[in-house]
């Protein structure tokens, strides 16, 4: 791989009305960065997840992937060139089972045709026995495989996010965007999170853009921090070095 | 092909061919005496309603989205074959009864389709209520429209269509639509529109182009409610537009509700109940919709999926619990995907 950056944006922006939500965010994430984006709330963090995922169009600014430019794709096109989320309410397919919910997001390994489907031909067996075994393999991986039957709703809170974490990996993405992961969990859930996320980084060649409230969490795992504030770049720069910035801890408490 | 599948397939078919003969021997032997034309003709007609409801619990089911337009989807089948046929005949062109029965639930099939397409574009952009008054409106202005063109009948029945559906070609044609409606559910299809069900814009985030998967089964829907359009018009022999009101739109919803939404077989079985519950009830009549509106409500209170909810029956599980006395676990993961037959 070359030196160009998996996921780059120059001078993002969206504008609502009179209201800009995010106005020039201009970020850089190497191969297999994990980045931590933070800030209050409501400072326009996960308007940007929507802005990188073609839920919303930027109104000003570019995006590339790998190069690439991606403003004016539609989600499905955005999640097809290799970027990937999470919600931060999750969301899964409730009354889908654990299995198909991540066989949905294999549409790339998915192709046959309707008259293969219609007519069972080799090439639809030979595909869903490849995606069957894809996505135990994933599941497995997050020691969900005891529940590939059950119905996604009936998982308990934890194991709801690492099924919707497996189900962005199965999209074969080279940016996976985390809402909040850690919302909602108790210490225990919080640790194996963590550990789920050191376990993308080792098997995955994949960067990470991470929106997190849990302070601990980010300054324990991420390599870099942006802090975003009424839609603008406050600071970035290293875990401690954030930490310590006057701006970032005005902008947190309030200023004295 | 995995082998369990390969016989499956096998034992299906064989059930199917059993119904075959089954309903050939009630209904073409002097068996159920002089009542037999009278029998057949509700059972003809139950299987026509069948392949309608199938194809709605693709949109209304499997989808999630509510259309109260298949009647018009109906009537252009019907009209279009019809008018297709007529031609030919007046044309001095004499066809084998088979080929024209073909000829006329393909040209059905396609008309209608094209026409999901036409409406599915524009109209599935929205959701819930507003799709639902859009469908209204779209089998509202096919209706009128029939009633306006003259080589449609001009508001006048349109008689004098070839009687070439018959009760065995009309029982292959919905086994095989069946068929075919349950393979696109049980593939990456099926999962598809069952993800953009439970929630379209993770689908989206998954990587599935919902517009399109949305559209396609739309028009898939279209075909199947053309096809059952003509075989019904060939049946019946004659059109009267105001049969393709919104009540008998609504007829089709209430049986697809009825028997589950999400489930082929409850719509099977919901459309074969509903289809002839009015012939045995014949002389309360004037209340039948009376009693739909009743029927619904208590399935609405007592089992608000359906009665098979999602649940599709499969014959090679049945066997397999009629001779192990229990399901084998094992086994029952692997004949998954049998064909689901009537």
């Amino acid at each position: 791989m070359t030196d160009v950056p998996v996921l780059e944006t120059k001078g993002l922006g969206i504008q609502f009305g009179g209201l800009k939500a995010v106005n020039d965010f201009t970020i850089s994430v190497g191969h297999g960065e994990l980045v931590g984006l933070i800030g209050p709330n409501g400072a326009g963090k996960t308007t940007v997840f929507n802005l990188l995922t073609g839920v919303y169009q930027p109104t000003e600014g570019t995006y590339y992937l790998e190069g690439q430019k991606m403003n004016g794709k539609r989600t499905h096109q955005v999640v097809d060139a290799g970027i990937a989320r999470t919600f931060q309410n999750i969301r899964l397919f409730k009354k889908m089972s654990v299995l198909e919910n991540v066989k949905i997001a294999f549409q790339k390994s998915a192709k046959y045709k309707m008259g293969s489907a219609i007519l069972r031909t080799p090439a639809f067996w030979k595909e869903e026995e490849e995606i069957d075994k894809k996505a135990r393999e994933l599941l497995k991986l997050f020691k969900l495989e005891e529940q590939v039957d059950d119905m996604a709703e009936n998982l308990p809170y934890g194991k709801q996010r690492k099924l919707e974490i497996a189900r962005a990996l199965a999209t074969d993405m080279k940016v996976l965007l985390l809402d909040e992961p850690a919302a909602g969990m108790n210490p225990t859930e919080t640790a194996e999170l963590l550990e789920s996320i050191h376990l993308i980084r080792e098997k995955f060649n994949v960067a990470i853009l991470l929106i997190e409230h849990d302070m601990s969490l980010v300054m324990n795992i991420c390599e870099r921090i942006i802090v975003l504030n009424y839609g603008e770049i406050l600071a970035t720069g290293l875990p401690e070095e954030v930490a310590k910035n006057p701006q970032v801890i005005t902008a947190y408490l309030g200023s004295a | 092909m995995p082998k369990e599948k390969k016989k499956a397939y096998l034992i299906n078919l064989i059930g199917i061919l059993l119904i075959f003969a089954l309903l050939v021997i009630l209904l073409d032997t002097p068996l159920l005496g002089r009542q037999v034309n009278y029998i057949s003709g509700i059972a003809t007609m139950a299987m026509i309603t069948i392949v309608m409801v199938c194809s709605l619990n693709l949109i209304t089911g499997f989808m999630g989205e509510f259309s109260l337009g298949h009647a018009g989807f109906m009537s252009i089948g019907a009209y279009t074959s019809a008018m297709v046929t007529i031609a030919i005949g007046e044309a001095g062109i004499s066809l084998p009864n088979g080929l024209l029965f073909l000829i006329a639930i393909a040209v059905g099939g396609i008309s209608a389709a094209f026409m999901g397409f036409l409406v599915g574009v524009p109209a599935l952009r929205l959701k819930g209520d507003y799709l639902a008054i859009v469908t209204i409106a779209f089998a509202e202005i096919v209706r009128v429209a029939w009633t306006n063109i003259p080589a449609a009948g001009g508001g006048k029945t349109l008689s004098g269509i070839a009687k070439v559906s018959d009760f065995h070609l009309v029982f292959w044609v919905m086994v095989i639509s069946v068929t075919v409606m349950y393979m696109f559910v049980r593939s990456r299809y099926g999962r598809i529109v069952k993800a953009i069900r439970e929630d379209d814009i993770v689908a989206a985030a998954s990587g599935i182009d919902v517009t399109y998967y949305k559209v396609l089964t739309f028009t898939i829907s279209a075909f199947f409610a053309g096809i059952g359009g003509a075989m019904y018009s060939h049946y019946l022999t004659s059109l009267i537009s105001t049969k393709f009101s919104f009540m008998y739109s609504a007829e089709f919803l209430t049986m697809v509700i009825l028997g589950g939404t999400g489930s082929l077989t409850g719509s099977v079985v919901g459309a074969a109940i509903l289809a002839s519950l009015p012939e045995v009830l014949r002389s309360f009549q004037s209340y039948r919709m009376l009693m739909y509106s009743i029927v619904l409500v208590l399935v609405m209170i007592f089992k608000p999926g359906g009665l098979f909810g999602t649940y599709e029956f499969s014959l090679t599980k049945l066997l397999l619990r009629l001779k192990n006395g229990k399901p084998d676990v094992k086994k029952k993961e692997a004949l998954k995907g049998g064909v689901v037959h009537d």
